[in-house]
């Protein structure tokens, strides 16, 4: 978001208590979950500093939890979401890291397991007033926010691949808001991140699948 | 039609002859190029989320998480209610919807942050509260958030709102600024005055620490939320009566920002200090983080 909105003052609808640590934590879980190819069958949860300290006292568990289970900020679920999740038979864990202090103060990370096996870590930091961004997919920097319909490109660090993405996305008239690369290594196996003002075609990821050196695509709408 | 402080809003006021709330709906149009009634249905919505948060726990008082607050709604509102209130009907039913949009916060119930979670009881508080008195109109209501939201565009935009940034006074004390500015705009007070009563507040509120006991939004945040609704019907009753700010609205927004940024961290939001590092503070705090 370019401008602050009255929204942004007046907003976000919440299940409170606390901005940063209830709905900061429940967007972070609903994006993670957006990213999986697969519904998600069993969590775990590691809660790192102000949110391994004070997270309990501020429901920051059942709103990762309902989240996780695809539940907005404002869902009246989430007081209930251990409830839910047990009668839903999704298996959940949550460990508490009060240990380690370099890592931003608001963090959690998300590993998920999906029904057919596939699985994935999720770092996620939530920046205050409901803001959060995604800072690590399996251990690999990144960094996208989810407030623009997002594509993530898993691919080998090859020329090319880009050009390929951006030509899949023009083809489209989709126009890029913003556009990031990370890669673990030169050659290895690299992240590239697409943020969009429109909603992405669903079908977008098959195209760029055919691309050799791709490896996964993601889509996560706002 | 952006501004970026306010003067400029101000400008924007005279220029055009209209009201704060008016200038801040055309804006809203204009940036987020979202049609006009989207932006009044997404208002109004919100005023639906306060009113039944500012309404349920006078009647059905609910315990927080942390068990540090519930039932201060009900309370206040039955010793208003038997006419017993000192304050008169206006200022002790907006301490009581303020206590009360907090305790549904601290219960995990749902609220609108007006700006933030823990401030969000002070902005429902004083606009519910003035639409019972002077049976204001659901328009006039939604109308005054954006007067309150304008406000609070230029504290995010040119200062804080984040307790951890600037301290409780970025906090309630803006949030209880929105609301001195759009009491102004709906008693028929002018742009300039809705900005002097703003700037009044943020005057009687500067300095304030966030200093929340075991870190949780219970205590004392619901009860300067309730004296936060109070001043800011304070600052618009001075203001409506001819009184002035001596320091302009955008002045005293960098007042409080550089206030907040001197204050140490132990009293932004780390509950190191303050109440929450009182014997009492300290002890329940220690309990509970166990």
């Amino acid at each position: 978001m370019a401008f602050i909105s009255a929204f942004d003052v007046i907003g976000p609808n919440m299940i409170g208590p606390s901005s940063s640590h209830t709905a900061g934590a429940c967007s972070i879980a609903l994006l993670a979950r957006k990213m999986m190819p697969e519904p998600i069958e069993s969590v775990s949860f590691t809660l790192y500093g102000s949110f391994a300290k004070t997270g309990r006292g501020h429901g920051t568990d059942r709103a990762l939890l309902g989240g996780i289970m695809g539940f907005e900020t404002d869902d009246r679920r989430i007081p209930d979401s251990y409830a839910i999740a047990d009668r839903d038979g999704l298996s959940y864990s949550f460990s508490f890291d009060t240990a380690e202090e370099d890592i931003y103060p608001n963090t959690v990370d998300i590993r998920m397991k999906g029904e057919k096996g596939f699985s994935m870590t999720v770092r996620g930091e939530s920046l205050g007033g409901g803001k959060v961004r995604i800072s690590r997919i399996n251990g690999a920097e990144v960094d996208f926010s989810g407030e623009y319909s997002t594509l993530i490109v898993v691919q080998k660090d090859k020329p090319g691949v880009l050009a390929h993405i951006t030509r899949c996305l023009s083809d489209r008239g989709i126009n890029i808001a913003f556009m990031k690369l990370f890669r673990e290594a030169k050659g290895e196996t690299a992240y590239s991140i697409v943020e969009s003002d429109d909603r992405l075609p669903e079908d977008i990821a098959l195209e760029i699948r055919e691309n050799k050196y791709v490896k996964d695509v993601m889509l996560v709408q706002a | 039609m952006d501004f970026k402080n306010g003067a400029e809003l101000l400008e924007l006021c005279e220029k055009t002859g209209s009201s704060i709330s008016k200038v801040m709906i055309d804006r809203e149009q204009e940036l987020s190029e979202k049609p006009l009634e989207e932006i009044m249905d997404r208002m109004r919505k919100a005023l639906c989320i306060m009113r039944e948060a500012a309404e349920t726990p006078i009647k059905e008082p609910k315990k927080s998480i942390g068990g540090l607050i519930g039932g201060e709604a009900r309370s206040i509102w039955t010793r208003h209610s038997e006419g017993k209130s000192m304050l008169g009907p206006v200022v002790s039913r907006a301490m009581a919807y303020a206590c009360a949009v907090l305790e549904v916060n601290a219960s995990m119930g749902l609220i609108v942050a007006a700006p933030t979670a823990g401030s969000s009881g002070v902005v429902p508080g004083v606009l519910l509260s003035l639409q019972d008195e002077y049976g204001l109109s659901e328009e006039q209501l939604t109308d005054s958030l954006f007067n309150a939201s304008a406000i609070g565009c230029l504290a995010m935009r040119n200062a804080t709102v984040a307790g951890a940034v600037g301290g409780c006074q970025a906090e309630v004390g803006v949030a209880s600024a929105m609301a001195a500015s759009a009491a102004v705009e709906l008693m028929g007070g002018k742009p300039s005055q809705c900005l002097d009563a703003a700037a009044i507040t943020l005057m009687d509120m500067l300095g304030l620490v966030c200093d929340p006991i075991g870190g949780l939004v219970e205590c004392p945040c619901q009860q300067r939320n309730a004296s936060g609704a109070s001043l800011a019907l304070t600052a618009a009753e001075m203001v409506l009566s001819g009184v002035k700010s001596f320091i302009p609205f955008d002045e005293m927004l960098q007042a409080m920002y550089q206030v907040g940024r001197k204050l140490p961290s132990e009293l932004r939001e780390t509950a190191l200090g303050g109440c929450a590092a009182t014997p009492t503070g300290a002890c329940f705090g220690c309990a509970m983080n166990k």
